[in-house]
C-alpha cells in the first residue's frame, strides 16, 4: 500500500475561508450600524431600526426565493414584474366582490395569490428546464410578459383596492405587530427560518446545492436536475406571493411601475449575503442580512447629509461590486 | 518503399534524448527520433504511451524537460507552436479545431486573411481554398458553412488549412480516428502525395493495417519509452501489436477463482446509443467481472451511459429477466445498477463539498428522518466508508477536491455502494491513480464480485482488464467486435480486435 499523495497538500480553498465568506456580510452590517450611529444618533433608535427592517421586507422575502434559484444555478429576472402582476390580480379579485363575506373574500384572495405566485414561478421553471432556454433569457421574456399584462390590466393607470371595509380588515397584515414586533419583520424571520431549514436540513435543499455546484455530478448521482431547478423557481414564485400579501395592505394600489428594478435589488441582496452567483452555495441568513444592508444604506443616506439621496441607486450598484470583490478575495486565499 | 533509407543525407529533424516530466511522473524518457525528407514515420503505442506528448513537443506546444531537437543539423528550441510553424513544422490536430459558423474559405484563411487594400479579398480566398481542397482530392464548396459539413469534410478543411502554411514536416495526430474506410483511403493518398514532394511526415495512429500501408518507418512507444524503431517493411501489424503491449506485469491483481457459470442478471440486446454505439448485445452473469476493452472513442463509455439512462438509447435490456427501460440514473440506481463515471472530478464528486455530502448524495433517502437529514447518521456512514474503503484523509471535514485521485476514486466507489447495487459499472477505475491505490481498487472490485455482485469494468488499460476480468468484450467504432476469454485473454488478441487487424467471431 503506498501512501503517495494521500495527504491533502495545498488546498485551493480551506473550510476557514468559507466561514469567512459566510461571516463577512454580518460584519458589514455591524459596521454600517456603527457608521449610521455616527451619521445620526437617531439612526440606532429602536423605532428607526424596526422601521428600516420593516421596509426591507419585500426585497428580503423575494431575495429568499432568489437564493434558491441562484444557488441551484439559475437566475430570475422576472420577480419585480411578477410582484406587479400578482398584486394587480389580487386587487382585481378583491374588488370583484365575488364572495360576500369580506373575511372569506380576503382569505380566498390570499390563497389565490399564493397559487398564482407558484404558477408564475412554475412557468419560469418549465421554460428554463423543459424549454431549455437560458434562465437569463427565459426570465427576461417573462419579465416583459408579466409587466405587459400588468400595464394592460391597469390600462396604463392604477389598480386600487376600493372596499374600505376590506382595507381596514387587511391593514394589520402590514401595519400590525406581534408582541411589539411589526408583522412584516415576523414574516421575514419566519420565512427565512423555513427557507433555512429546507435548504440546510432537507434532501431537497441538499439537491439544490448539488445541482448548482455541478449539474453533471448531480445527474450522475441520480438527481433529477430539471425537477430540482423547477421547484426552485416555484419557491421563488411563492416568496413573491408572500411579498405581495404584505405589499397590497401597505399601498392598496398597483400600477405599471410597481416593483420596477426589484429583481436587481433581490439579486444584490443574495450576492451581498454571500451566495455565489454561479450556484452551489446558498446562504439564507446572509441574504436576509444583504436585504437589510441595502435598506440601511438608503436610510443612512436619508438621515445624513453627506450624500444626496438621489444617488441611492449608484450606491447600491457600488455595493454589489464591492461585495463581489470581497467574496473573490476571500475565496482566492 | 521510397527513397528514405538509413543512408539518406541530412534528416529534416533529429531529436535526441527527449524527456518530459510532469511533477514526479515521467511521461517520456530518452526518445530519439529522426524525420527524413520524403519519409512517412509512424509513431504507434497504447493510450498513455506518450505519443501525444511527443508530438506536442515536436510541434512547439510544450518544451521538453531534457533532450534536444536539431533541424538541418542545428539545435533549435521552439518558443511556441507559431515558432515551430515558422520553421516549417505543422500539426494536424486529432480534434477538429475550426470555427463552426464561418465558411470553409474563412476557416482556411483564418488569421491570415488575404487583403486587397483595406478590404478582405474573398474572391482570392475562395479560389485559394478551392485549390487547396482540390489538391487534397476533396470536393467542398469554399462558401459552405463548416457546421454543415461532415466530420470527414471538416477534417479535409483542417488539413487544407494546415498545409497552406509553408511546411517541411507535417505531423498527423490520429487523423483517421473519425473517418470511414473510404475517406481514410483518400487521406492516405493525400499523405502519399505530400511525401512525394519531399516533405517529412510523422503519422500517429492506432490503426495498424493503415500504418503498414502508409509508413516507411515505424517507431513504437510504450510507457513513455521508445521500445523499437524499424523499417515498416520489416514489421507486420501483428508484430506491431506485440511490440506495443509486451510488458511484464507485476503481482498487482488479486487472485480470483474462476467460479462456475451462474445465472444471467443483465441481458442487453441490440442496444443503440445514437452516434456512439450500434447493435450492442451482451450478457452479464452474477458474480462476474466483465471487461470492456477498446480504443478511446470506441463508444464504450457512451454504451454504458446509454444503458443506465444518461443518454438516449434504443434496444432491449433485461434485468433478472424483466425488461427495463431506464430514462435517468435515478431509475437505474433504484433498480440496482450503479455507474461510476470515468470523469471523477467532473461527473463523480462535488469537489467543493465535503466528504459527507459527497458520500450520501445518491442515497440521501436513507438518511432522511421525518423531514430532515440525520447528519449524525451521515457522519457514522462516513466513518464506516473511510474504514471499509481505506480512504486516507487526515481530517474528515476536508473537501472532496482535496483528496488524492486514488482516495477520490475510493470515495466515489463508497458513494455508489451506499445503495447496495447488484450491478456495478466502473469506467476507467484506475485512471490517474498511483500503483498502491490501484492495487486496492482491484481488491475492492474482486471483493464486490465475491459478494455476488456483477461488475462491468470499462478500461483502456489492457493489463488491468486481463488481470481482473473473467471475460473481455472488445469494442471498435461503436460495435462489439469480439470476446476474449480464458487463454485468449492476452493483449495481443485484444489489440488486434480493437485496431481491426483481426475481426472477431461476434458480429
Amino acid at each position: 500500500m503506498s501512501s503517495v499523495a494521500t495527504e491533502p497538500t495545498k488546498a485551493p480553498k480551506t473550510s476557514k475561508d468559507w466561514d469567512m465568506a459566510a461571516i463577512a456580510p454580518f460584519i458589514a452590517l455591524a459596521l454600517l450600524l456603527v457608521l449610521g450611529y455616527f451619521a445620526n444618533p437617531n439612526f440606532v433608535s429602536v423605532a428607526n431600526i424596526l422601521n428600516v427592517i420593516t421596509r426591507s421586507a419585500f426585497i428580503a422575502i423575494i431575495a429568499l426565493g432568489a437564493t434558491y434559484v441562484i444557488s441551484s444555478g439559475g437566475l430570475d429576472l422576472s420577480v419585480g414584474s411578477m410582484v406587479a402582476f400578482v398584486a394587480s390580480l389580487m386587487i382585481l379579485f378583491l374588488n370583484s366582490g365575488t364572495i360576500a363575506d369580506p373575511m372569506l373574500l380576503l382569505i380566498t384572495g390570499m390563497l389565490l395569490t399564493i397559487a398564482l405566485g407558484a404558477a408564475c414561478g412554475l412557468a419560469n421553471g418549465l421554460i428554463t428546464t423543459i424549454g431549455r432556454i437560458e434562465p437569463f433569457i427565459a426570465t427576461l421574456g417573462t419579465m416583459g410578459i408579466y409587466r405587459g399584462l400588468t400595464t394592460w390590466l391597469s390600462q396604463g393607470g392604477a389598480i386600487t383596492l376600493r372596499d374600505r371595509e376590506l382595507q381596514a380588515l387587511y391593514r394589520p397584515v402590514y401595519f400590525g405587530s406581534v408582541a411589539g414586533v411589526p408583522v412584516p419583520i415576523v414574516i421575514i424571520f419566519v420565512t427565512a427560518a423555513i427557507a433555512a431549514f429546507v435548504l440546510y436540513r432537507t434532501r431537497y435543499g441538499r439537491h439544490v446545492i448539488a445541482v448548482g455546484s455541478n449539474e453533471d455530478v448531480a445527474r450522475y448521482s441520480g438527481i433529477s436536475v430539471n425537477k430540482v431547478r423547477t421547484v426552485a423557481y416555484v419557491i421563488q414564485g411563492l416568496c413573491v406571493a408572500v411579498a405581495v400579501l404584505l405589499y397590497v395592505p401597505r399601498l392598496g394600489s398597483t400600477s405599471a411601475t410597481t416593483g420596477i428594478l426589484w429583481e436587481l435589488q433581490a439579486i444584490t441582496a443574495v450576492v451581498v449575503g454571500g451566495t455565489a452567483l454561479r450556484g452551489g452555495v446558498g446562504r439564507i441568513w446572509g441574504t436576509v442580512c444583504g436585504a437589510f444592508i441595502l435598506e440601511i444604506v438608503g436610510n443612512i443616506m436619508l438621515l445624513s447629509n453627506f450624500v444626496s439621496e438621489y444617488l441611492i441607486g449608484a450606491i447600491q450598484g457600488a455595493i454589489i461590486i464591492i461585495a463581489m470583490l470581497v467574496q473573490r478575495s476571500l475565496m482566492r486565499k | 518503399m521510397t527513397v528514405a533509407e538509413a543512408n539518406a543525407p541530412v534528416p529534416l529533424l533529429e531529436a535526441t534524448g527527449l524527456s518530459k516530466t510532469f511533477g514526479i511522473v515521467e511521461v517520456l524518457k530518452d526518445i530519439n527520433l529522426t524525420v527524413r525528407p520524403g519519409e512517412v514515420h509512424a509513431i504507434i503505442g497504447e493510450n498513455g504511451a506518450g505519443k501525444s506528448t511527443l508530438m506536442k513537443i515536436l510541434a512547439g506546444n510544450q518544451p521538453p524537460t531534457r533532450g534536444e531537437i536539431r533541424m538541418d543539423g542545428e539545435v533549435v528550441s521552439f518558443s511556441g507552436p507559431v515558432d515551430a510553424e515558422n520553421r516549417g513544422i505543422v500539426l494536424v490536430h486529432q480534434e477538429i479545431l475550426l470555427a463552426p459558423d464561418l465558411t470553409v474559405a474563412q476557416n482556411i484563411y483564418l488569421g491570415r486573411e488575404l487583403h486587397k487594400g483595406i478590404f478582405i479579398d474573398d474572391r482570392a480566398m475562395n479560389e485559394g481554398a478551392a485549390r487547396a481542397i482540390g489538391d487534397l482530392g476533396g470536393d467542398i464548396d469554399p462558401n459552405a458553412i463548416v457546421s454543415r459539413l461532415s466530420i470527414a469534410q471538416r477534417q479535409i478543411v483542417q488539413i487544407a488549412r494546415v498545409l497552406l502554411v509553408p511546411h517541411r514536416i507535417v505531423i498527423f495526430d490520429e487523423p483517421t480516428a473519425s473517418l470511414t474506410p473510404h475517406e481514410t483511403e483518400a487521406l492516405l493518398k493525400v499523405i502519399k502525395d505530400i511525401r512525394a514532394k519531399g516533405v517529412g511526415v510523422l503519422y500517429i495512429s492506432h490503426r495498424l493495417p493503415e500504418v503498414k500501408e502508409i509508413a516507411d518507418r515505424v517507431t513504437v512507444l510504450r510507457d513513455g519509452r521508445l521500445v523499437a524503431s524499424h523499417l515498416a517493411s520489416e514489421l507486420e501489424p501483428a508484430d506491431m501489436a506485440r511490440l506495443m503491449v509486451g510488458r511484464d506485469v507485476a503481482k498487482l491483481y488479486p487472485d480470483r477463482h474462476a467460479g462456475q457459470a451462474r445465472e444471467t442478471v443483465l441481458q442487453v440486446e441490440h442496444l443503440n446509443v445514437p452516434g456512439y454505439a450500434q447493435d450492442a448485445s451482451f450478457e452479464l452473469r452474477k458474480g462476474e467481472i466483465l471487461g470492456f476493452a477498446g480504443l478511446v472513442g470506441a463508444g464504450r463509455t457512451e454504451l454504458m451511459e446509454g444503458l443506465v439512462g444518461l443518454r438516449p438509447s434504443r434496444g432491449s435490456v433485461r434485468l433478472n429477466g424483466q425488461p427495463v427501460d431506464f430514462r435517468d440514473v435515478h431509475t437505474s440506481l433504484k433498480a440496482g445498477i450503479a455507474y461510476l463515471s470515468e470523469d471523477r472530478k467532473g461527473k463523480g464528486l462535488l469537489l467543493t463539498k465535503d466528504l459527507r455530502v459527497n458520500l450520501t448524495l445518491s442515497s440521501l433517502g436513507k438518511f432522511v428522518g421525518a423531514l430532515q437529514i440525520d447528519r449524525k447518521r451521515e457522519s457514522e456512514a462516513l466513518d464506516q466508508a473511510i474504514q471499509d474503503f481505506d480512504i486516507r484523509t487526515g481530517r474528515k471535514d476536508i473537501l472532496a477536491g482535496q483528496l488524492s485521485g486514488g482516495n477520490q476514486q475510493k470515495l466515489l466507489l463508497a458513494k455508489m455502494m451506499m445503495l447496495d447495487p447488484s450491478i456495478v459499472i466502473i469506467d476507467e477505475p484506475t485512471r490517474g491513480i498511483d500503483i498502491g491505490n490501484k492495487e486496492q481498487i482491484y481488491k475492492f472490485i474482486a471483493r464486490l464480485a465475491e459478494e455476488g455482485r456483477s461488475i462491468i469494468v470499462v478500461s483502456s488499460e489492457m493489463p488491468e482488464l486481463i488481470g481482473i476480468c473473467d471475460r473481455i468484450l472488445v469494442m471498435r467504432s461503436g460495435r462489439i467486435v469480439g470476446e476474449v476469454t480464458g487463454e485468449h485473454m492476452n493483449e495481443n488478441e485484444i489489440v488486434q480486435l480493437a485496431t481491426g487487424v483481426k475481426t472477431g467471431e461476434a458480429a
